[in-house]
């Protein structure tokens, strides 16, 4: 391994100096989810899961809408962060990469999709 | 990484016996990646259905759980009785690392009690959801 020498460096060997943050990232990450997704976890329950106009009731006020947005943004980071781990594990050299691409667009693709749909709910909730 | 197949390995893991802590720790990561696909596409899926109107969150309703003539659609139960319990495990084992993390809990018997103790609340917890919504037919 490159241990910092300019060649080492050249080939992309060694540290990127982005560990700390990724570790401390995913744990800032389980700590809000802890959160946010047990109330999540406790709302559900609490609602009447099969109607449709419980639902879109509750996510019209900005104390449900607004902590699931939140939820998804945390949920989605922590298991990107999560499953680069285990892609960086098993994957080596350009399947690596393949598959760090397609965890980037399903992690931003799948909270771009969330946060939309709340939105839409929360919004329509209020005017109806 | 190019590798020199005549080297030897070092002791992996068909060299050790089997206990509580390591169950758990490969479970922490098998228990993340179905939370993060099955329950990632679940979490979009129900949210977009019911952005999309009535009719398109009724249609998911009825694959979650009974079709019209009452009769239970066993794949999608199957899977949210999976992720529940998958959740509650990756749950209990997080908050055990986050107790690791401070340098806590690694004498052997600690740490094989607290292994087994995420195993035990998960099955738990998940019999306590579950049970209630089977016995009360609420799918």
């Amino acid at each position: 391994m490159g241990n910092g020498t300019s060649i080492g460096r050249v080939r992309g060997l060694g540290s990127a100096h982005a560990g700390v943050k990724h570790w401390w990232h995913q744990r800032l990450t389980a700590g809000s989810n802890l959160l946010l997704v047990t109330w999540l976890v406790v709302s559900l329950f609490r609602l009447p899961l099969w109607n449709y106009k419980a639902l879109v009731l509750w996510l019209s006020s900005p104390w449900a809408s607004v902590p699931l947005i939140l939820a998804v943004i945390s949920v989605f980071y922590h298991l990107r962060l999560g499953l680069q781990v285990v892609i960086e594990d098993y994957q080596h050299d350009f399947t690596r990469v393949i598959a760090i691409v397609l965890l980037n667009f399903y992690a931003i693709g799948g909270a771009a999709l969330a946060i939309y749909a709340i939105l839409k709910v929360a919004f329509q909730g209020a005017i109806a | 990484m190019a590798r020199n197949s005549q080297r030897p390995l070092s002791p992996h893991l068909t060299i050790w016996k089997w206990g509580p802590h390591m169950l758990v720790s490969i479970l922490h990561r098998a228990t993340g990646t179905a939370l993060a696909i099955g329950g990632g596409v679940l979490l979009v899926w129900w949210l977009v259905a019911l952005a999309g109107g009535e009719a398109s969150y009724a249609r998911f309703v009825d694959l979650m759980t009974s079709d019209s003539t009452g009769r239970l659609n066993w794949l999608p139960t199957l899977v949210m009785v999976g992720l529940t319990w998958s959740f509650l495990q990756h749950l209990c084992s997080g908050v055990r690392h986050l107790l690791l993390d401070t340098g806590a809990g690694y004498e052997l018997k600690i740490n094989k009690a607290g292994a087994v103790a995420t195993l035990a609340v998960s099955i738990l917890l998940t019999l306590l959801i579950w049970v209630p919504i089977f016995y009360r037919g609420a799918l």
